[in-house]
């Protein structure tokens, strides 16, 4: 098994992902954690090779749908599925960019870093340490996400003396890794001034559209999506609406999904929204 | 100084200790689960004190103690036992306590509790150096099997999670490796300096280099060096050699930090 390219590894279910299958597709959806409820019969489908960006209030449940869909946190009930496969664990199709851990960065290169994600849930030695061809097979794959993001000059440098921006690049090459057709990117904006988070946005857009794939990608602000991302995804109150900017973000939609009443106030191409008269986002 | 038996005994067993400790205290330090390992020593004085008790070799009931601790800490942590520190620094408290209270039962000569907790590197005899081995060569073929999702979930757990890595099988594997080397390590250093030769090499390894593979070899060579060379001053010197392993080691640790700081900081992160 050479795994290179990630599709159709390990075996397989015995329904093949098909290219014809939305990239994500949720019927009758409830999600719990603990006793709370995140999503009520939800259902859903993201159309193929688009950019959503996924939105809704602090705890709303927005990295849980994300676990949901990567098979970490199993849904209550329904069905969820990612190109018309049922959700699992260690699908390839899918690259996720975790919400950056409070942890402290280790002192480790940007490249080491990479490597140790590149089938890094196999057993073994790590795959830099190999011999031979299947190192340099490794190499020019991480070399091929390194140059998507523009991070070759990253690679050699320790992550603990990167900026913020410097790190997403490397979490979104690492999330890159073995041709995946669905980026899931949770927060990737948290903690970036406004140029850097318009840059990271136009990045995955570049990346989207060379690659053809798929993207959900939870933010707390919309504006720095405006006019990249095709939908938008609200999540609130155990609800959830999919649909354009235009159809989702509207007074009354929004106000159902906050459970309070909520303005949306256009002005020079941005969009606020204010709730409980408090500015959102 | 090879001349005598005890002393080429005294190398290889503080050799093999050393390349163990090296390894595995690499990727203790990367997890920052050093005071784990620092943690379960102390459980393995109980071990060690309460096997005496009850008439057994010490050596047993310290791994028994180890590496009984260890896997209960991986089962019950959730992948990690970092922010864990009040929890495994009550155990550790605890643990050193009741193997006084062994002790006070014991009445044996002050001589043995010193062993245990100081080390005795001097009196490794051959049969024990055959179990470091065998026991060693272990370790190091675990870890070669483990080493590439534990380099994973250490760096991204919610990555490797998300790719299949069970993140609490993975650590509480580690940490049962961790408690036998540990107990490796007591013999040498003794309860209370295994961070000599378990985290100031590996420590010293990641102020020098930013890769995990030479990352370790400078990690196995500092842990060589602290041991052998602890082992030569004590020599000549007639001072305790687990002294000179804990000096070395903090020694290392700092000049690699005035390495850092000396304006060859942009070749070494080149490195």
């Amino acid at each position: 098994m050479s795994g290179h390219d990630g599709h159709g590894c390990c075996g397989g279910p015995p329904a093949p992902a098909s290219p014809a299958m939305p990239p994500v597709d949720m019927a009758h959806v409830t999600l719990r954690i603990g006793d709370r409820i995140i999503l009520s019969d939800v259902g859903l489908t993201v159309p193929a090779g688009a950019f959503v960006g996924m939105l809704g209030p602090n705890g709303a449940g927005k990295s849980s749908l994300i676990r949901a869909i990567l098979g970490v946190v199993p849904a209550a009930a329904g069905r969820i599925s990612v190109f018309g496969r049922p959700v699992g664990r260690g699908n390839h199709d899918i690259g996720y960019l975790p919400q950056f851990p409070a942890r402290s960065a280790p002192r480790l290169d940007g490249r080491s870093f990479i490597a140790a994600a590149l089938h890094g849930e196999r057993w073994g030695l790590p795959c830099d340490w190999r011999p031979g061809r299947h190192r340099r097979h490794d190499a020019m794959e991480i070399d091929r996400v390194l140059d998507l993001v523009g991070a070759m000059h990253l690679a050699r440098r320790p992550i603990d003396h990167l900026s913020g921006g410097e790190r997403q690049r490397l979490l979104l090459a690492q999330a890159l890794l073995g041709r995946p057709r669905l980026l899931l990117l949770d927060e990737p904006l948290a903690s970036l001034d406004p140029h850097r988070a318009r840059e990271v946005v136009a990045l995955v857009d570049t990346i989207r559209r060379q690659l053809g794939i798929a993207v959900l990608f939870s933010t707390h602000d919309l504006n720095p999506l405006l006019g990249v991302m095709d939908q938008v995804l609200y999540v609130g109150r155990g609800a959830a609406r999919l649909g354009t900017v235009d159809e989702v973000v509207t007074g009354p939609v929004l106000s159902a999904l906050y459970g309070m009443p909520v303005e949306v106030i256009r002005a020079n191409g941005r969009i606020f929204v204010v709730a409980d008269g408090v500015v959102q986002s | 100084m090879f001349a005598f038996e005890f002393m080429r005994h005294a190398f290889a067993a503080t050799g093999i200790v050393a390349i163990l400790s090296g390894l595995v205290g690499y990727f203790m330090v990367l997890r920052g689960e050093s005071f784990a390992g620092h943690a379960l020593s102390h459980v393995g004085f109980a071990g060690a004190t309460g096997a005496l008790l009850v008439g057994m070799p010490p050596f047993w009931g310290l791994m028994g103690a180890t590496v009984l601790a260890g896997v209960a800490m991986g089962l019950g942590g959730r992948g990690t036992t970092q922010g864990r520190d009040v929890t495994i620094g009550l155990v550790l408290s605890c643990m050193l306590g009741c193997g006084l209270l062994f002790l006070h039962f014991l009445t044996t000569s002050a001589t043995r509790a010193t062993a245990l907790l100081f080390g005795n590197v001097l009196g490794v005899d051959r049969s024990m150096l055959g179990w470091l081995l065998v026991l060693g060569v272990g370790c190091v073929l675990a870890m070669a099997a483990l080493s590439r999702p534990l380099l994973f979930a250490s760096l991204q757990p919610e990555t490797a999670e998300a790719r299949g890595v069970k993140l609490r099988m993975v650590s509480t594997i580690f940490l049962a490796i961790v408690a036998v080397v540990t107990a490796e390590c007591v013999q040498i250093t003794g309860v209370l300096l295994v961070f000599a030769l378990m985290v100031g090499p590996a420590a010293t390894a990641q102020r020098l280099t930013a890769t995990p593979g030479w990352g370790i070899v400078l990690s196995v060579l500092c842990a060589i060096g602290a041991g052998w060379g602890g082992l030569a001053l004590s020599w000549w010197t007639d001072c305790p050699a687990s002294f000179w392993i804990s000096a070395l080691s903090t020694g290392f640790y700092l000049v690699a930090g005035a390495w850092r700081f000396t304006g060859r900081r942009e070749r070494i992160d080149a490195a």
